[in-house]
């Protein structure tokens, strides 16, 4: 079967970001998006821990430890970029003025549930960050993840067995097999990987599916 | 003459009381009064309330806080960290209390709490573990849930210049949460790199202005290069 690689998936995520985006990516798979925003749109990354306009990661060396960005990784601050205090910039989350979000997650229902931030796990030391206040404060909240499981289980399911980050806040899900639209009539698939049918698909994923 | 410059660490932290509730601000390493915290260290209090975003990184800062067994309760949003080893081990042990919040009600518990708001609803959080048992209510069709302030009794807080009278300016991302928990904390102690006169700070920069602020002590260290880290936030 064809899969996406990541970096498509970023890409193709990527796509739907126009110019002029306020946009927060989510740690891990998400972060991969910024490496295929084109250069000649004005984008805006916000970083949670307190700054907008953020640029790669610095040159060996040129590490400050006073600018990192969510994950605690080094970063750079674009020309016109801004620091502002943790208040500040949850406001900009919760208060509806990002544009995008991109998260990972474990699972997302069809009705657009999502759970990224714990596994339920007795001995799994919880940790929720700013999950839950992007799933419900960014205007459209894109999900990127690989469509199964290592064990070769449906990420997308009928109803998530993990604990929820947000109920039905999820717009669009990219996997390494589709593209797929969250909808009060269910999910909706807008691309698929060459040579996967909707009926194949629909047969891994498990819940209801129909071209859009 | 109003002076909250005190010379050494140790007459910064003076008085803090077996139970208080101190806030420290830092994300991860960015912000984190290191030298504050080895002076609660020395200094002894215990049975802490700790509110912080992390639970300590390696060894050092308030991992090594934690380590001391002083810690009764930690209020944060994202302990497990890739070297959250000494927090981990407490919390698999039995032998610290965890609050964990999302971290925009952590950061807008801890502003109202300086801005003498007595409780908000937010959408944060709704029909999730981290709200369960808490008052909603459903304002313009959406679900909200009710949450409280977070007081402390001190912060902890590391800025760029302070003055005499409390002024503040911070650097890059280590501003994070110094400017909400000085407002929050009825005695807000801030390292700083560099104590300039008065004046020295244009009006117009000061982030935290000196009312928020009652001890300021100078520790003119170099900045302290984090290890890079994979996988954690």
């Amino acid at each position: 079967m064809n899969r996406y690689s990541r970096d498509q998936i970023a890409a193709r995520v990527a796509r739907d970001i126009p110019e002029g985006a306020y946009v927060n990516l989510g740690i891990g798979l998400p972060t991969l998006v910024a490496n295929h925003l084109p250069k000649d749109r004005d984008i805006f990354l916000h970083s949670e821990n307190g700054l907008l306009g953020m640029g790669p990661a610095p040159p060996p060396g040129e590490e400050d430890a006073d600018l990192i960005n969510a994950g605690k990784q080094p970063v750079t601050l674009l020309t016109g970029g801004a620091y502002f205090h943790q208040a500040d910039s949850f406001a900009m989350m919760r208060g509806g003025h990002l544009d995008f979000c991109v998260l990972g997650a474990f699972q997302v229902s069809a009705d657009g549930n999502l759970a990224n931030w714990h596994t339920g796990a007795p001995d799994a030391i919880p940790a929720v960050g700013g999950a839950m206040d992007l799933a419900i404060g960014a205007r459209k909240v894109f999900v990127m993840m690989d469509h199964m499981t290592t064990s070769g289980e449906s990420k997308i399911v009928a109803k998530c067995t993990y604990p929820l980050t947000s109920i039905a806040c999820v717009d669009r899900i990219y996997t390494d097999l589709a593209v797929i639209d969250v909808t009060v009539q269910g999910l909706r698939v807008l691309e698929m990987v060459d040579g996967l049918t909707l009926a194949e698909l629909a047969k891994l994923t498990g819940v209801p599916l129909a071209m859009a | 003459m109003i002076d909250k410059t005190v010379p050494t660490p140790a007459a910064a932290v003076a008085g803090i009381h077996d139970g208080a509730t101190i806030m420290i601000g830092g994300f991860g390493a960015a912000g984190m009064p290191s030298e504050l915290i080895a002076a609660l260290i020395n200094q002894g209090a215990r049975e802490l309330t700790i509110v912080n975003n992390n639970a300590g990184n390696a060894d050092i800062g308030v991992a090594a806080l934690l380590k001391t067994k002083r810690v009764r309760k930690i209020i944060c949003s994202f302990p497990r960290q890739t070297d959250s080893h000494v927090f981990d081990a407490l919390f698999r042990a039995g032998e610290i209390e965890l609050e964990l919040v999302p971290q925009g009600n952590l950061a807008e518990r801890i502003r109202a709490a300086g801005a003498g708001i007595g409780a908000f609803f937010t959408p944060t959080g709704y029909g999730t573990l981290l709200a369960e048992g808490k008052e909603t209510r459903v304002i313009d069709g959406r679900n909200h849930v009710l949450e409280y302030p977070i007081h402390a009794d001190y912060a902890l807080i590391k800025a760029d210049r302070g003055d005499r009278w409390g002024n503040l300016t911070y650097r890059k991302t280590a501003r994070n949460f110094g400017p909400i928990m000085a407002s929050a904390a009825r005695c807000a102690i801030v390292q700083v790199r560099e104590v300039v006169p008065l004046g020295g700070i244009d009006p117009e920069h000061i982030i935290t202005p000196g009312i928020f602020v009652h001890r300021v002590v100078a520790i003119d260290t170099p900045t302290v290069q984090s290890q890079p880290q994979a996988a954690a936030y």
